[in-house]
C-alpha cells in the first residue's frame, strides 16, 4: 500500500471567541492517496472547510487553534512547521480552489499576474518562466485568446471563467494535492458540468490528488472515488462512494441521501426530511452529534460517541448500531439497487 | 393536472422587462414571456442565472413594472391605468392580498430591527381591521403553521437559522390569506437537510390551502418534484414548457436537453456512466441581444435557420410547446 500524501489522524481544531470556544472540529481522521479524489461531504457548519484548510493552515490563528491531533502531509506534521516553510508549500504542494472566485480573486489585479503570484519570491524561476508557465497552465484550463486575457481584471471575465482562473492558479505551481472548496457552488448547472469535467480531465492528465469539498451529493457522486460524510464536527461514515450510496450504513448519511429531490422521485412521494436542526458547537452533546435527529437513537448515542466500525473494504460507520448488542436495522439507500426505476 | 376549470388564474402575456444601460444599451432581461397559471397547481419556472426568471416573478407581483406585455390576475389586468391615487391603492391593498412572494435570500428578505411578530403582523394590520388580540392569535397561529412556536413572536430574525428564517418569510406571504404565492428560489441558501422540510411543508400548505404557487428554481429535481408543469427559459425567452413528467421524459429543446444532462445526480452509477452534453462557452449577454434563436451560439445542432430569426413557441401537442426551428 503506498504512503497517503495527506493524513489527517484524530485531529480537533476550535476557535476562541468572545460567546466561548467553538469546537468546529472534533477528532476528525482521514487521509488522502496519491491519485485519488476523496469527496468530504457535509452541510454548512459541520467542519469540512475548518479540516480541509488546517492542510495549509489557512484558519486564522488566533481565534484558531489546533486542539490535538496531527495533519500529515507527506510524512511531516503541517503544525510543526514556520510560517515560512508553509509560504513554500502553499501552491507548490498543496493548491487551493476557494468556493467563490468573485471574494477570492484579487480585483485590482490583472488575471496573469494573479497566476503568476505563485512564483514570486520563489528561486529558479525567471519572470519569463512564470510568464509562459501561467499563460500554458491559462489555456489548459479552457481560457481562450490567453494573451488578452491575462491582461483582463477579474470583473470583466464571468463566473465560470473566473473559477477556471482559480483552477489554473491552484495548479501553475505543480502541486501534488488540489484542495477544492466547493468549487461549483456559485455556478450555474451547465457550467458547473464544464468545471467538473475540467477537473476530471487535469487528474487523468497531471495525475494530481483532489480533495473535494462539497454539501452537494451529485458533485460527489460524479468526481470521488472515496467519501468522509461529516456532521458536527466529526466524520460519521466514509469509505469508497458505491458504498456510500448503495450500502448506506449511517443514519446521517441516509438521511441526507432520502431528503434530495431526484428526477426519479416522483411528485407524490413525499421528501424525508430530516427534522430538526445541527448541533450547537458552542456545546456539542457528548455522545453522537446526530442523535438529536435520529430516527433509530438509543440511550448510549446521546451519552457516549460512537467508535468507528470497521465494514470492511475501507467502509467504517461511527454509529451505535453497528454495535453487537443494538438491534439490527435496515438502512435504506433511496439509490440503492433494486429502489431506482 | 390539478386544473379545476379552463380559466387561468394567472395569464401572463408578452411580458418583457427591459432595463436601460446606456443610451445604446438595452438589458432585455425578459423578453416576450407567455404563459398562464391554473387554479390549484404549481408551475415550476427554471433556467440559469440571468435567464430573467426572477424578473418575470417580481414583474407578476409587481415589483417591477414590465415594459410591455399583460398579466391578468383573476381576470384583472394588474396593469390597467387608473384615474386617481386612490384607485392605485385600492387595487394595491386587493392584488396584495391575492399574491404574496417568498424570497430567494432569507437573510437579506427580513428586516433586521423588526420581531417576528411585526414582520408577520404587518400584512394583517394593513390588510383589515383587526383587533389587538385578535391579531396575535392569528400570528401564533401562522407562526404554528410554519413550525415555529408562540414563543418565538417577540425574537429578531437574527437569532433563527436559515431554515427558521424561511419559515417566517413563508408566515408573512401566508398572513393575508393569499390565492397565489411566486416562491423565488425559497430553498437554495438552505441546507440540503432543511430543503427538504421546506418543501414538505409549501406542498402541505398547498394541499390544506388550495394555494396556487409559481415556483421559480435552477435546481431541476426540485423542480420536477414539486411542479405539475414547467416552464424552461434561457436569456429572458420561454424555450420550452410542458407538464412535468413529459418534459422530463421527452425534453425537445437543445437546451432543455443539456440542461437535464448537467445535473449531478447523486447516485455514483447514473452520474459516471451518463453521456453529457457538455455546453461550450457561457450564457451569452443579455444586453441588445440578435434577432436570432438566444441559444444558437451554444446549441451543438444550430443550423442557418436558427439564425434567421427568433423561433416562436410551437404546440407540440397535450400541453408540449418548444420554441425551437429543429424541434
Amino acid at each position: 500500500m503506498p504512503e497517503p500524501i495527506l493524513d489527517v489522524q484524530d485531529l480537533s481544531y476550535s476557535f476562541k471567541t468572545y460567546g466561548g470556544e467553538v469546537e468546529a472540529v472534533r477528532g476528525v481522521s482521514f487521509n488522502v492517496f496519491p491519485g485519488e479524489v476523496v469527496g468530504i461531504v457535509g452541510e454548512s457548519g459541520c467542519g469540512k472547510s475548518v479540516s480541509a484548510q488546517c492542510a495549509l493552515r489557512l484558519n486564522p490563528e488566533p481565534p484558531g487553534f489546533r486542539k490535538g491531533g496531527r495533519l500529515l502531509y507527506k510524512g511531516e506534521d503541517v503544525f510543526g512547521k514556520t510560517e515560512r516553510e508553509m509560504r513554500d508549500m502553499r501552491g507548490t504542494e498543496i493548491g487551493f480552489v476557494f468556493q467563490d472566485p468573485m471574494t477570492y480573486l484579487n480585483p485590482t489585479m490583472k488575471i496573469g499576474a494573479q497566476v503568476e503570484e505563485v512564483f514570486v519570491g520563489r528561486p529558479g524561476v525567471s519572470r519569463k518562466d512564470a510568464k509562459r508557465r501561467s499563460a500554458e497552465m491559462l489555456r489548459l484550463v479552457g481560457i481562450s485568446d490567453v494573451e488578452r486575457r491575462s491582461n483582463q481584471y477579474p470583473h470583466e471575465l464571468s463566473g465560470g471563467m473566473k473559477q477556471r482562473v482559480m483552477i489554473a492558479m491552484a495548479l501553475v505551481g505543480g502541486p501534488s494535492l488540489i484542495i477544492a472548496d466547493e468549487p461549483t457552488t456559485s455556478l450555474d448547472v451547465t457550467i458547473e458540468a464544464q468545471i467538473l469535467e475540467l477537473l476530471d480531465g487535469l487528474r487523468k492528465k497531471l495525475g494530481t490528488s483532489i480533495v473535494i469539498i462539497t454539501h452537494d451529493l451529485g458533485v460527489i457522486a460524479k468526481m470521488c472515488d472515496r467519501v468522509y460524510v461529516m456532521y458536527g464536527g466529526k466524520v460519521v461514515e466514509s469509505g469508497p462512494v458505491e458504498d456510500i450510496f448503495y450500502r448506506t450504513a449511517h443514519p446521517y448519511t441516509a438521511g441526507l441521501l432520502g431528503s434530495i429531490a431526484r428526477l426519479e422521485t416522483e411528485c407524490a412521494d413525499e421528501l424525508k426530511a430530516i427534522e430538526g436542526t445541527p448541533p450547537d458547537l458552542f456545546s456539542p452533546p457528548p455522545g453522537c452529534p446526530f442523535a438529536a435527529r435520529c430516527d433509530y437513537a438509543m440511550r448510549v448515542c446521546y451519552e457516549r460517541p460512537a467508535p468507528g466500525y470497521d465494514l470492511g473494504g475501507g467502509h467504517a460507520s461511527s454509529c451505535w448500531l453497528r454495535h453487537e448488542y443494538a438491534a439490527p436495522v435496515e438502512l435504506r439507500s433511496p439509490c440503492a439497487p433494486g429502489t431506482v426505476a | 393536472m390539478k386544473r379545476t376549470n379552463d380559466t387561468p388564474l394567472l395569464a401572463v402575456e408578452g411580458l418583457s422587462k427591459y432595463f436601460r444601460m446606456s443610451r445604446t444599451d438595452v438589458l432585455k432581461a425578459v423578453d416576450g414571456v407567455s404563459f398562464e397559471v391554473f387554479k390549484g397547481e404549481t408551475v415550476g419556472l427554471v433556467g440559469e442565472s440571468g435567464c430573467g426568471k426572477s424578473t418575470t416573478g417580481r414583474c407578476i407581483v409587481r415589483l417591477h413594472e414590465p415594459s410591455a406585455g399583460s398579466v391578468r390576475f383573476d381576470g384583472e389586468d394588474v396593469y390597467a391605468p387608473v384615474r386617481s391615487r386612490a384607485e392605485a391603492r385600492a387595487r394595491s391593498r386587493r392584488l396584495c392580498k391575492d399574491m404574496q412572494m417568498v424570497f430567494q435570500n432569507p437573510y437579506s428578505s427580513l428586516n433586521p430591527r423588526m420581531t417576528v411578530k411585526d414582520i408577520v403582523g404587518e400584512g394583517l394590520s394593513l390588510a383589515g381591521r383587526m383587533g389587538e388580540r385578535e391579531r396575535d392569535e392569528r400570528i401564533t397561529e401562522l407562526l404554528r403553521t410554519v413550525g415555529l412556536g408562540a414563543d418565538h413572536v417577540s425574537r429578531f430574525p437574527h437569532e433563527f437559522s436559515g431554515g427558521q428564517r424561511q419559515r417566517i418569510g413563508i408566515a408573512r406571504a401566508l398572513s393575508v390569506d393569499p390565492r397565489f404565492i411566486v416562491c423565488d428560489e425559497p430553498i437554495s441558501a438552505l441546507d440540503v437537510s432543511i430543503q427538504a422540510q421546506v418543501i414538505n411543508m409549501l406542498k402541505r400548505l398547498q394541499a390544506e390551502r388550495g394555494l396556487t404557487y409559481l415556483f421559480i428554481a435552477h435546481d431541476l429535481s426540485v423542480v420536477k418534484y414539486v411542479s405539475d408543469r414547467v416552464i424552461v427559459m434561457y436569456l429572458g425567452t420561454v424555450v420550452e414548457q410542458s407538464e412535468s413528467v413529459e418534459l422530463y421524459r421527452h425534453p425537445l429543446h437543445p437546451y432543455t436537453r443539456a440542461l437535464f444532462s448537467a445535473i449531478p445526480e447523486a447516485d455514483p452509477r447514473i452520474a459516471k456512466g451518463r453521456e453529457r452534453i457538455l455546453l461550450k462557452g457561457e450564457i451569452p449577454s443579455p444586453i441588445n441581444p440578435k434577432d436570432e434563436c438566444r441559444f444558437a451560439d451554444r446549441c451543438p445542432m444550430a443550423q442557418a435557420v436558427c439564425r434567421s430569426g427568433r423561433p416562436p413557441l410551437r404546440d407540440m401537442g397535450g400541453g408540449h410547446s418548444v420554441a425551437c426551428f429543429l424541434a
